[in-house]
């Protein structure tokens, strides 16, 4: 049939195509590892990304039709794969539609632990001091129903503020009347050591429906080493709190979270089975936080990036063994990041996005009513250093807090779509932003990513992640079931 | 057992000049329905003739292969019809549409068939290596008229209807209208529309569609490829695979449903597990996926030795690509393979999709355990056989 055309003549000649933005890197001997405008990997020797940016490839050639696919090209006359790239980019941004969705109240400073790499709390019993008053916990209200978001949602933070529990329940009270007449609904949660839970917080928190998030360390040595209180036995009340909150409230309603401390890194294995043990269905693997004490002891410069990352693959290799032998289990970390790698998912996870979280992802009201752009915002303050005090309940509203000079200047120059390193980064669309960090370890909102532990890391586990999902099919199809496909 | 879908009456007697086509609905003798103008009944003998008076009526379709039986009584009807015994499977319900002039009708629409489709033209601006219904560039657009008319004829408890081609919308503002009754007269029909999809990459079409507001209407478009060459190869049209893609975009993007289909030939089935990707990736918000076996006829007959492929020869590729849109949580089904060629672990997206009067099984699907779950094979055009057909058992 004469009347049909060769494959050949529907190609583009390379005069008719045009690159569509992308970035690279050096993995190896004249290999490159490229991410698309979205972040989807391919991997090109140094032959071809060469001929890719020189636009020298013709269909049939193998590499037209590998660059074309991942988006790395596209004809000068089409629009389609702009338009995909469009629509894609909007869906992983749409976090952005939620403005504020967190708040957290810090209703104490005073706390019965004195952990060393806290800076925050205040082992006193003065509550006039130390405790934020109902008259400030209303206005902080008020601002939290000001925000955009659809639904928001309440944390509880201290010291330990069910030290404070009166507050807590005025402020639970008052803000379900207020969802009654905005339509705005309100979800709660108490960060606490559960060292002061009892029957009847456990039977309010339940009639409420708030939710417990607490600190599990890792075994009795571990946990109580990092975080001493009188009687030396913090471990066995936070455990025993767990177990009575998964009874009353259920499985689902409690969770915890580690903190990573030098003692730990050569632990995780143990500090895994303890959260199995528990029944919880994962875990946070987190670097140590270098703020207020943690730097001021030198805790935070104890071990080095490298090190962490060891910890953190050993931890997901383990899990992933876990999984391999039949127990389900998570590294929340990694379905964070396998989420964005392999989705469009948005995902405004408050530390891991561009715009920064600070301000338009979460608010913090003090005590003392100051209101900070993050939760290490008003740490650093303890320390002498407002950077990212925004305001105070009584002066600002919820505009006047995130259109803040000081908000936007934050936000706006640590974009990493635009930052030095990080707007050329191969991992640029699954990394984020992250200036409270950078000013606390480098002064500078912006960051030097090269000497940054925050951009090793990232790379450190992203580049393990890849790795796992391109080289090892077992491994890669548990990391593909969490990424809440 | 192929059903033959149209043909040339023996008689046609009665009808006058005013229009060239008449769409007639069946009827059975002895029934009270309320009837109109297209109604004709079904006169199988010379029993069911005589009664056929008895009961007054004005219109009949004789089925019957001796014409003399008609003939003999055309003075008692004011039209007549009649068509050869291999017809005989049109029953009460159905709908055929007849050219007086020459007497050639079509079945329309088959009351107990699961798989009524409206031939909507012929035209279209691809030119599928394979098109199992080569375009023609006619003007057909009676056919449209045609539809129209049969519409109110349809039962309401009709479950589905398709709409082909030719590209449905080449006269798009006359299809729209189409479906406009389909939504006013069948609320309850679940309407599928076989789409090369480039249309809609007109924002103007799209936004017809829309406002259509149809409460069960899905667009099945063709992507072949995830590179746009071996698509607009396929199609035999340059561009085309923008346009298509860009349409499948818009009609999401204005929360229209969407089909992804694919056919698997030698220049699509190699790719399949790629292709397969590419859509999850980049769309992964499309309602279904449909991979799909060819059927060998039409240009697929003039095209087969650069397209045919053994479905064996593509086995592991597309049960790959099958986990990888089941893995992103895309609704996919495989449709017109078998299930002896077929992987044992995508059986379960194996779907009986070949339409009733096309599909049947050979000597070996006898001894099969799996038979009643199998799509079979098509027996439309040249049917090839792939060298894995085998009994499970
Ligand atoms: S912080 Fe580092 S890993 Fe993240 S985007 Fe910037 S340069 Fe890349
Ligand atoms: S043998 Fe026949 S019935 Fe059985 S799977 Fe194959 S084609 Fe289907």
């Amino acid at each position: 049939m004469a009347r049909f055309v060769a494959a050949k003549a529907f190609g583009s000649p390379s005069g008719e195509l045009t690159l569509l933005p992308f970035n690279f890197e050096r993995t190896g001997n004249a290999q490159f590892l490229v991410s698309n405008m979205v972040g989807d990997f391919i991997r090109l020797t140094e032959d071809e990304i060469n001929k890719v940016i020189d636009l020298k490839l013709n269909p049939g050639d193998g590499l037209y039709e590998k660059a074309y696919a991942a988006h790395l090209i596209t004809g000068t006359q089409q629009k389609a794969q702009q338009q995909l790239l469009a629509l894609r980019l909007r869906s992983r941004m749409s976090f952005l539609r939620e403005m504020t969705p967190l708040h957290m109240f810090v209703v104490t400073l005073r706390c019965e632990h004195s952990c060393p790499y806290c800076q925050v709390s205040r082992q006193s019993t003065d509550r006039s001091r130390f405790d934020m008053s109902e008259a400030t916990a209303q206005r902080a209200l008020d601002i939290a129903f000001e925000s955009k978001s659809s639904r928001i949602k309440i944390e509880f933070q201290g010291g330990e503020p069910l030290l404070n529990f009166d507050l807590i329940q005025k402020i639970v009270h008052a803000a379900k009347a207020k969802s009654a007449t905005t339509g705005k609904k309100a979800d709660f949660v108490i960060a606490t050591n559960l060292a002061l839970l009892n029957d009847e917080i456990l039977r309010y928190c339940k009639d409420n429906e708030v939710l417990l998030s607490t600190s599990l360390d890792g075994p009795p040595d571990l946990h109580n080493k990092n975080r001493p209180r009188p009687g030396g036995n913090s471990y066995e009340l936070a455990v025993n709190g767990i177990r009575r909150a998964q009874q009353v409230l259920g499985r689902d309603r409690v969770g915890a979270l580690m903190t990573t401390t030098e003692s730990s890194l050569d632990r995780v294995d143990q500090i895994i089975e303890e959260y199995l043990k528990l029944g919880l269905d994962g875990i946070f693997l987190r670097p140590l936080s270098p703020f207020g004490f943690a730097v001021k002891t030198k805790q935070y410069h104890r071990y080095d990036t490298k090190r962490w990352l060891r910890f953190f693959e050993r931890g997901l290799r383990r899990i992933l063994e876990l999984n391999h032998q039949g127990t389900p289990f998570r590294e929340f970390y990694s379905a964070l990041v396998v989420t964005r790698m392999l989705t469009d998912k948005p995902i405004g996870y408050v530390d891991l996005r561009s715009p920064a979280g600070a301000g338009i992802g979460a608010l913090v009201y003090n005590y003392d009513g100051y209101v900070y752009a993050s939760d290490e915002g008003r740490m650093l303050a303890e320390t002498g250093d407002n950077a990212f005090r925004l305001g105070h309940v009584n002066t600002h509203d919820y505009s006047s807090l995130v259109l803040s000079d000081t908000l936007i200047d934050t936000i706006s120059a640590s974009l990493t779509q635009c930052a030095p390193e990080c707007s050329d980064c191969v991992f640029e669309s699954h990394c984020g932003a992250n200036p409270v960090h950078h000013h606390a370890t480098q002064g500078d909102i912006v960051g030097i990513k090269p000497l940054s532990d925050f951009c090793e890391r990232q790379k450190g586990t992203m580049r393990l992640l890849l790795d796992m999902l391109e080289n090892s099919p077992r491994d890669a199809a548990i990391l593909r079931s969490w990424a809440s496909i | 057992m192929i059903l033959p879908l149209y043909g040339t009456a023996v008689l046609n007697h009665g009808f006058g000049a005013e229009s060239p086509r008449v769409v007639a609905r069946l009827r059975s003798l002895g029934t009270n329905e309320p009837s109109d103008g297209h109604d004709f009944y079904v006169v199988r003998s010379d029993t069911e003739l005589v009664r056929s008076i008895e009961e007054k009526r004005s219109s009949i379709f004789v089925i019957n292969d001796d014409v003399s039986l008609a003939g003999s009584a055309v003075s008692a009807f004011d039209r007549v019809l009649s068509v050869s015994a291999k017809f005989e499977y049109l029953r009460s319900g159905d709908v055929v549409g007849v050219h007086v002039p020459t007497g050639r009708f079509r079945t329309l629409f088959r009351s107990n068939s699961r798989h009524n489709s409206f031939l909507v033209t012929e035209r279209c601006n691809n030119y599928c290596l394979m098109c199992s219904q080569p375009p023609k560039d006619v003007d057909d657009r009676w056919i449209l008229d045609e539809i129209r008319e049969s519409l109110p004829l349809l039962p309401k408890s009709t479950p589905t209807l398709t709409f082909t081609g030719g590209e449905p919308l080449s006269d798009w503002a006359r299809f729209i209208d189409i479906l406009a009754d389909c939504r006013d007269l069948h609320p309850d029909t679940a309407i599928q529309v076989l789409t090369n999809g480039r249309a809609f990459a007109s924002s103007e079409i799209v936004d017809a569609w829309k406002a259509v507001n149809h409460p069960s209407l899905i667009a099945a478009i063709p992507v072949y490829a995830s590179v746009d060459y071996i698509h607009d190869y396929v199609v035999q049209a340059k561009g085309a695979f923008d346009e298509t893609i860009l349409g499948i975009l818009k009609l999401k993007d204005r929360g229209q449903r969407v089909e992804v289909r694919v056919v698997l030939h030698a220049h699509t089935a190699p790719t399949i597990a790629e292709t397969s990707r590419w859509i999850s990736r980049n769309l992964p918000f499309v309602d279904h996926v449909a991979l799909m076996g060819m059927e060998n006829t039409g240009f697929a007959i003039a095209n087969e030795n650069s397209l045919w492929i053994d479905p064996m020869d593509y086995r592991e590729s597309l049960s790959e690509g099958v986990r990888t849109l089941a893995d992103t949580g895309i609704n996919v089904s495989i449709y017109n393979l078998p299930r002896c060629v077929l992987d044992a672990s995508i059986w379960p997206y194996a779907v009986q999709s070949i339409s009733d009067w096309k599909n049947g099984y050979v000597e070996e699907c006898r001894r099969c355990i799996e038979k009643s779950k199998c799509s079979g094979l098509f027996t439309s055009g040249r049917p090839r056989q792939s060298r894995g057909i085998r009994a499970i058992q």
